[in-house]
């Protein structure tokens, strides 16, 4: 990629629907939103590709932007209201499908147990069955979270204190390289992508992500920039440490089985151990921390991490039902 | 004889985090010493040292620790960082 391509940032993607047509139309031709578009929000599929794709690219106003899209329709009003009718819709939808309410102790006792039967698990799949092309797919959609890894988390800071916010800084910090550019987690998945042989350009994927993975994006979106949803937030990042760790063993015992890289395997070795660690950290400081503070938020902790479980299933049943039928799991 | 200022320049104890079946959290940096001479060296912010044995990165933990269920739960895992 080039340094101009790099400024510029990623192209808009192509819709997938009315909404997103909408969204797409409003940022490529710098006007605003048409006002009755919020009014189909109402009965837009809340797991779709049209709402994911359209609060997709509403929330990348907040990260890098779209190559020729002023960077003042972040705070474009018309487009917020828009957003908070998208995300409303998602929200709602989650609150219905999760389980609760429940305490983050039954949430994370589950979540630490390895499970019995793996059969669900992409990471065990892979580790067994998975060939080059599989783990090029893989990294293809994971790429819409690692090229921006722990980017969303970072919101949550400035609504954390004492305990909770300094391990929670901590982690960021480990996530971030620790001072070291070569080391940002981001950079080190940019390396696995290089060894796979997958353009590294941020963005480079996002029209060949199916709604499953959009969702998985989207929810840590919501639930960062939304200071009241900082309980969820939390609950969320604290699964995404509690499970990493062995699913990271498995990917890198099947890089290396299928002969990947080093680059690649080290993004998994280095998870293993960091998350290992992390996992530790944000159960008994950040979430503990943040529950001392604030216990009203012990039920919104739970629901987020039972939230990433329930949209992470449905991206794994997606994967493993393509890869069953001999298809790509990336859109074409 | 330590002065009032020696005092306030003396390191904090280093703090030790003890997990029933799981591992140690340590404060880093860390080195630690296998039976076998083997120096293992950590720089994290904070490091996880395995006390059940059965880590593949030993002596640094890496969650196989974990209890295995008699039956399944029914419920994915995976992915996250
Ligand atoms: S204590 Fe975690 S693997 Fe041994
Ligand atoms: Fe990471
Ligand atoms: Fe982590």
């Amino acid at each position: 990629m080039t340094a101009t391509a790099r400024r510029a940032g990623p192209v808009l993607p192509t819709a997938r629907g009315p909404l997103s047509h909408g969204v797409v139309h409003a940022l490529r031709t710098a006007r605003a939103p048409d006002p009755a578009l919020w009014r189909r929000t109402a009965d837009a599929e809340p797991y779709g590709d049209d709402l994911h794709l359209s609060l997709y690219v509403l929330y990348e106003l907040h990260y890098r932007g779209f190559a020729g899209v002023g960077g003042d329709r972040e705070w474009d009003p018309a487009l917020l209201t828009l957003r908070r009718a998208l995300e409303d819709r998602f929200l709602t939808a989650l609150r219905l499908d999760v389980p609760g309410p429940r305490t983050p102790a039954e949430v994370f006792a589950e979540l630490l147990t390895e499970p019995a039967d793996p059969s669900g698990s992409v990471s065990h799949h892979l580790r067994r069955r998975g060939d080059l092309d599989h783990f090029r797919q893989y990294a293809a959609l994971r790429s819409l979270y690692h090229l921006k890894e722990a980017d969303p988390h970072a919101w949550v800071l400035p609504r954390l204190h004492g305990q909770a916010k300094a391990a929670m800084a901590a982690i960021e910090y480990d996530e971030f390289g620790a001072g070291r550019a070569d080391q940002v987690h981001a950079r080190l998945f940019a390396d696995l992508m290089a060894d796979l042989g997958l353009d590294t350009s941020y963005g480079r994927y996002l029209d060949l992500a199916p709604a499953q993975m959009l969702a998985v994006v989207d929810l840590m979106s919501l639930l960062g920039l939304h200071r009241d949803l900082r309980g969820a937030l939390v609950g969320h990042f604290a699964w995404v440490e509690v499970t990493s760790s062995p699913a990271s063993r498995h990917l890198a015992a099947g890089l290396r089985r299928v002969g990947a890289g080093r680059a690649a395997q080290h993004f998994y070795d280095e998870h293993v151990e960091a998350d290992a660690v992390h996992e530790q950290v944000v159960r008994h400081q950040v979430v503990d921390g943040l529950l001392a503070d604030e216990p009203a938020l012990s039920a919104d902790v739970a629901f987020g991490a039972d939230a990433t479980t329930f949209l992470e299933d449905r991206l794994s049943s997606h994967l493993l039902a393509a890869w069953r039928d001999g298809r790509s799991a990336l859109r074409c | 004889m330590q002065n009032a200022d020696e005092y306030a320049e003396s390191p904090q104890p280093r703090r030790i985090t003890v997990e029933r079946d799981g591992p140690m959290v340590v404060e880093g940096p860390v080195e630690v010493v296998t039976e076998d001479g083997t120096v293992a060296v950590s720089r994290r912010f904070a490091v996880a040292v395995c006390t059940c044995r059965r880590s593949a990165a030993y002596p640094w933990c890496d969650t196989s620790h974990r209890a295995r269920p008699p039956r399944s739960r029914g419920r994915g895992e995976d992915r996250g960082r």
